[in-house]
């Protein structure tokens, strides 16, 4: 259904790419600038509470390049990072790629996991109230994402820990394998179980955006021309809902979703702290308060990476599948 | 030929709230009266702006909610309430829409004409049906498969009447067919209206440009300021001495080939006691300003005016 030009695709993904580089060597630069000009002193960090003598500390000075001028830091660090490495993690003893590589992973099936539940129940719930307006259900259902949108994401966190996991005891208190055990030996039923509470709770962070967005897409299309004249041949409400209003609307929405990849890394990082689930949130809270350089500037770009991916795609449905735009591009 | 469509004494008024709670009713249509019989088109010639698609709107059931509508509406003698309305609109009585924006942008045409169906087997049967009506109106299947964007203006107006067609109408409803048409189009939609005519349809054409009405109908509605003021058969329109209003006369004699004649004046925008055309007429007598005339039959003609009023009385 889709015609793909991949003359046009390929030509697309080549500047987008060109672009990510000029992005991520701008970020790279910048982030490790504002690290060297914060009172953080990679010496001090990595020693930690061991005394040693001036010698010494200027003997690892120059080992670490403290010695050299900011510009030949930040072209040493652009260079190191080109050749693939990130350096070494100060916390966990290994390289930086390698405890990126496993935390995001674990924060990776959260935020997807969350990214779904609240692209489902987001559409779903704009939707009934796009279609509803005015009705009870849709001013239920705006004072339910008034009060979801000016709540903290922690905040819930905490008080679903309180109301599920304490009172009521249905769920772990945190932690995404059960006490005691290797996390090679978790069963994914088990795994699962210890998602649900962070999972939902991240959800609704994108929740209350994307349904009042979709509920202030399906009211203008219910403005519409085409949907008054859907109305005049007869059409049924809901088959006009179904059959033009989700159509219409279906784009934006995912877009947004997209869209809404910043938001949801900064939302890991505040759920996995309340729910002590061991991923690249948890990761990026200790990189900063231990002075794990290395670790932080790895996340900086990884994180850029991960929201820039979530722009491209949205891009992509828009020039790919829209057919007003796919066909300015047919030549 | 029997009376397909007629309208009784139609009001339309909006509810407006101006500067706070001061509530307003906006009257846009008032005390209109017409009719269209199998067999024959007749238009409504009005300005631009002037609430002439509300009409088309009340017929159908889709007026907006703070609309507050008087009079009544017979469809083949029944009366048209909301319920009839909806089991009609679609079937019996179509909408032929003004511009491609009343076609969902991301649907294809040929879907959008078949449009709503119960399952697979409805599909299939209107979707030979389609292509039969697009075939006849000369668009090739390559067209079934654009999105409305990709359409130019005179294969736009086939596929709107392509959408009021596919289900046999008896009454359809032309709401400004001929906007931004270049010449070649217009001549081809006033064709293609007056085809359905001799199929035995009844068609409402609402329009504001006089020559597509004159091209068109049979017969014309004057639409002056939310009121008709005269209903007359378009051989009479082809001379200013034949129609009654002074309106129309003003109207007439303003084609450029009736010499091009200005009247001054403009439509009143706000409510009058009397007569709308009170201002500009030529011929007012004392009790048009603060009386206002009904639509009477003068041998055959509808005309809302006082000066043929009593000449009806008398006779």
């Amino acid at each position: 259904m889709v015609k793909i030009n991949n003359k046009k695709l390929a030509k697309f993904l080549g500047f987008k790419a060109i672009r990510l580089l000029i992005l991520l060597i701008v970020i790279a630069a910048i982030s490790f600038i504002m690290i060297q000009l914060s009172p953080i002193d990679p010496v001090k960090a990595y020693l930690g509470q061991r005394i040693v003598s001036q010698e010494q500390l200027a003997i690892m000075g120059e080992y670490w390049g403290t010695n050299l001028s900011l510009g030949e830091r930040v072209m040493g660090w652009l260079q190191t990072l080109a050749s693939g490495s990130m350096g070494f993690s100060l916390i966990y003893r290994v390289p930086v790629t390698e405890v990126i590589m496993q935390k995001f992973t674990a924060s990776f099936t959260l935020m997807i996991v969350s990214w779904i539940i609240s692209a489902v129940v987001g559409f779903g719930l704009g939707v009934i109230a796009g279609a509803k307006e005015g009705t009870w259900i849709d001013k239920a259902i705006k004072t339910y994402c008034y009060i979801l949108q000016s709540t903290p994401t922690f905040w819930i966190g905490l008080v679903f820990l309180m109301v599920f996991s304490v009172y009521l005891g249905w769920f772990p208190i945190g932690l995404s394998v059960p006490i005691g055990q290797l996390s090679d030996t978790v069963t994914f039923w088990q795994w699962l179980y210890r998602l649900i509470l962070p999972a939902i709770t991240l959800s609704i962070v994108g929740i209350a955006s994307l349904t009042m967005y979709t509920r202030d897409k399906l009211i203008s299309v219910k403005k519409s021309d085409y949907f008054l004249f859907a109305q005049a041949r007869g059409e049924s409400f809901w088959g006009i809902i179904k059959n033009h209003g989700i159509r219409n609307i279906l784009l934006p929405a995912i877009t947004i979703q997209f869209l809404s990849f910043n938001e949801l890394f900064g939302g890991t990082i505040l759920v996995e702290q309340v729910f002590a689930y061991p991923g690249i949130g948890q990761a990026t809270v200790a990189a900063g308060l231990r002075s794990d350089v290395p670790l932080l500037l790895g996340i900086v770009i990884i994180s850029a990476i991960f929201v820039f991916m979530g722009n491209l795609i949205a891009d992509l449905i828009y020039k790919y599948v829209d057919p007003r735009l796919r066909g300015d591009d047919d030549e | 030929m029997a009376k397909l469509l007629e309208v009784n004494n139609l009001s339309i008024s909006f509810t407006q709230y101006v500067q706070g709670l001061n509530r307003h009713d906006l009257k846009v249509i008032s005390d209109l009266t017409i009719d269209v019989a199998e067999s024959e088109i007749v238009a409504i010639l009005g300005s631009s702006g002037s609430g002439k698609s509300l009409l088309a709107h009340s017929i159908l059931g889709i007026l907006p909610y703070n609309s507050h509508v008087e009079g009544e509406i017979k469809y083949r003698g029944n009366v048209l309430n909301q319920e009839l309305k909806e089991k009609l609109r679609g079937n019996e009585i179509c909408l032929i829409p003004q511009s491609v924006n009343f076609l969902d942008p991301l649907m294809k045409v040929s879907e959008q004409a078949i449009g709503e169906c119960k399952d697979e087997k409805e599909h299939a049967e209107k979707k030979i049906k389609q292509r039969e009506i697009f075939a006849k109106y000369g668009l090739d299947e390559s067209v079934d498969d654009l999105y409305p964007f990709e359409l130019s203006g005179g294969m736009a107006r086939k596929v709107l009447l392509s959408t009021a067609l596919i289900e046999d109408p008896n009454l359809l409803i032309a709401d400004e067919p001929t906007p931004g048409l270049d010449k070649k189009s217009v001549d081809e939609t006033i064709e293609d209206i007056k085809n359905l005519k001799e199929n035995g349809k009844g068609v409402l054409l609402i329009t504001h440009e006089i020559d597509v009405a004159l091209k068109t109908a049979d017969r014309i509605a004057i639409f002056y300021s939310g009121y008709v003021i005269e209903i007359n058969t378009v051989e009479n329109f082809k001379n200013a001495d034949n129609v009654l209003h002074p309106y129309t006369k003003a109207l007439i004699n303003s084609l450029p080939k009736n010499g091009f004649k200005l009247t001054e004046g403009v439509q009143p925008l706000d409510v009058v006691d009397g007569c709308p055309y009170y201002e500009n007429c030529p011929i007012r007598l004392d009790k048009c300003e603060n009386n206002k005339p009904k639509l009477v039959d003068h041998n055959g003609v509808m005309i809302r005016c006082f000066n043929f009023e009593e000449a009806s009385d008398e006779s």
